[in-house]
């Protein structure tokens, strides 16, 4: 007989989660112990999270290894091994970049270190300067951050050292408590991957119906994505809180055209954009995926301000735009650095993606991507095909799941340890 | 409401999604227009995968296709009603 898993009190498919094929042997008295039964009117206007030293609001509790570059990775990731409950961000950059490339590293790890998920920061580089100048940047958010440089000391050295302060971090950071916090104080990032028809139609449309209802209420949103809004900027541009910020935002989606696109490309890019997921689930043309894509920022809401990659926003509550990449996991660290707390990843065919320090919530509309990888996915809003669920009652399922997941519910990509952290490189080092 | 074959953005439109798997030649879909709820039916004429799009009406070569009630591209050949449209029929008329 094949083995079977035992299970004693508790059960996989009792929590509303599919079952897997195979057997069970289960505890008769069993009661879900793992959820409270929440209240029937269980508040959708607030969360519990952790109020950091400048006032922001993070969801998570992270005690992060930082490698200034490639070279460090390797110590971070042995002071990790060492101090349980904190984790390393490998990355493969950092060395001879300058100008704007170099600008944009030092902004992503500086964005990383002071985002509210994370509570403290070792920050570990080959030499002492730059590193000083990530440790500083972060600092200005007055959450505990230190830094060590390798030369002159060595892997071991610095590893022993970096051991002893990432234990009295992750010591005092699990001794942090949640404390109630206004839905206001939720910055929600956005940006869908693996799209198909069916994210046009359904999953991008429910985190557009979530925007509508939660900018009103004070949050900041992001979307991006500049080269998937080809074929709908019209729309976008138009969807600018004033003309001056759509002149803007239309000379920068104009200058990634001649910059980049006219400059390297070597075809019509139909290969790469739509990408052969994208056609394999039904996309033909970039202009059909970039009017989908734009249907993440509803009906309502207007953009504010263009940022730039990882840059902070600075003009108050509402909806940005970030020039970023449709790469999912470059995009989404952009958007971490920027400081958003929680992303919103609609995907058709069925994108893993996940980022060390934001959760990454995934909805999806394709029945057939809810029936063949549902472990990836948390919110189910196939029902919008079938015509028995409307775009304004998957948006309040999106609301819920936000808040769960802000309240400490692992999202599907944090239970399965997807942790890409993908730093944008502008151009080639010196 | 009966589950639809396919869905339509806008009537300016002409393709819709289908929504269902294992769709058959032959069928007589029931499209629904998203904008309005309104529905009608079109036959199609090929086996057409769950996510890929359907022509609403007859296309002919170089007409541009609407959806979203957009231009998403032109055809590059002639299209029938009821017929798979995709990328061995149009193109971007972008890069």
């Amino acid at each position: 007989m094949a083995s079977a898993p035992i299970v004693a009190n508790f059960s996989l498919n009792r929590n509303k989660l599919k079952p897997v094929k195979g057997r069970w042997i289960e505890a008769p008295s069993f009661k879900a112990p793992m959820r409270r039964k929440r209240r029937a009117d269980a508040a959708m206007d607030h969360f519990y999270g952790w109020r950091r030293e400048n006032g922001r609001v993070g969801v998570r509790n992270h005690v992060v290894l930082l490698p200034l570059d490639d070279l460090s990775n390797a110590a971070c990731e042995a002071v990790a091994n060492n101090i349980k409950g904190t984790m390393a961000l490998p990355h493969a950059y950092g060395r001879l970049q300058f100008g704007a490339d170099l600008d944009l590293h030092f902004r992503t790890l500086i964005g990383t270190g002071s985002n509210p998920n994370v509570a403290a920061v070792i920050v570990i580089g080959i030499e002492d300067s730059w590193t000083k100048v990530v440790v500083e940047g972060i600092a200005k958010t007055g959450k505990p951050v230190v830094g060590f440089g390798i030369e002159g000391h060595g892997d071991i050295a610095v590893i022993a050292k970096a051991s002893y302060v990432a234990k009295e971090f992750v010591q005092w950071a699990s001794e942090l408590q949640r404390e109630k916090c206004d839905i206001s104080e939720l910055w929600v990032s956005t940006k869908c991957g693996e799209s198909d028809t069916t994210t046009g139609l359904s999953s991008c449309p429910t985190v557009g119906n979530m925007y509508d209802k939660l900018i009103p209420k004070g949050i900041y949103g992001v979307f991006g994505e500049t080269s998937e809004i080809t074929g709908a900027e019209h729309l976008c541009k138009a969807r600018a809180a004033t003309p001056e910020v759509g002149e803007r935002w239309y000379k920068m989606w104009k200058a990634y055209q001649d910059d980049v696109i006219e400059a390297h490309k070597t075809s019509d890019l139909s290969d790469s954009q739509p990408t052969k997921g994208n056609i394999a689930g039904g996309l033909t043309t970039i202009e059909e995926k970039a009017l989908g894509n734009l249907e993440k920022i509803g009906r309502e809401c207007k953009y504010i301000d263009i940022l730039d990659p990882a840059e902070a926003p600075a003009k108050g509550p509402g909806l940005y735009f970030m020039d970023t990449s449709s790469a999912a996991a470059e995009c989404v660290t952009l958007m971490a650095a920027g400081g958003y707390v929680v992303h919103t990843f609609p995907t058709g065919q069925g994108n893993v993606i996940g980022n060390p320090i934001i959760p990454v919530i995934k909805i999806t509309g394709n029945p057939k991507t809810m029936r063949t990888m549902p472990e990836h996915m948390d919110v189910d809003v196939s029902g919008i095909l079938r015509r028995d669920l409307t775009i304004p009652e998957a948006g309040d399922a999106l609301i819920a799941s936000i808040i769960r997941t802000a309240n400490g519910r692992l999202t599907a990509a944090e239970a399965l340890g997807h942790r890409e952290f993908v730093m944008t490189k502008l151009y080639r080092s010196a | 409401m009966t589950i639809p074959h396919l869905l339509v953005h806008e009537h300016k439109d002409t393709v819709g999604v289908v929504v269902v798997e294992n769709l058959k030649a032959g069928t007589e879909m029931l499209a629904v227009v998203t904008a309005d709820n309104s529905s009608f039916s079109v036959a199609s004429r090929a086996d057409i995968p769950i996510g890929h799009k359907v022509a609403l009406k007859d296309i002919r070569k170089g007409d541009t296709i609407w959806k979203y009630g957009q231009d998403i591209g032109k055809a590059v050949a002639d299209i029938a009603k009821g017929e798979h449209v995709h990328v061995h029929n149009v193109k971007t008329k972008r890069w």
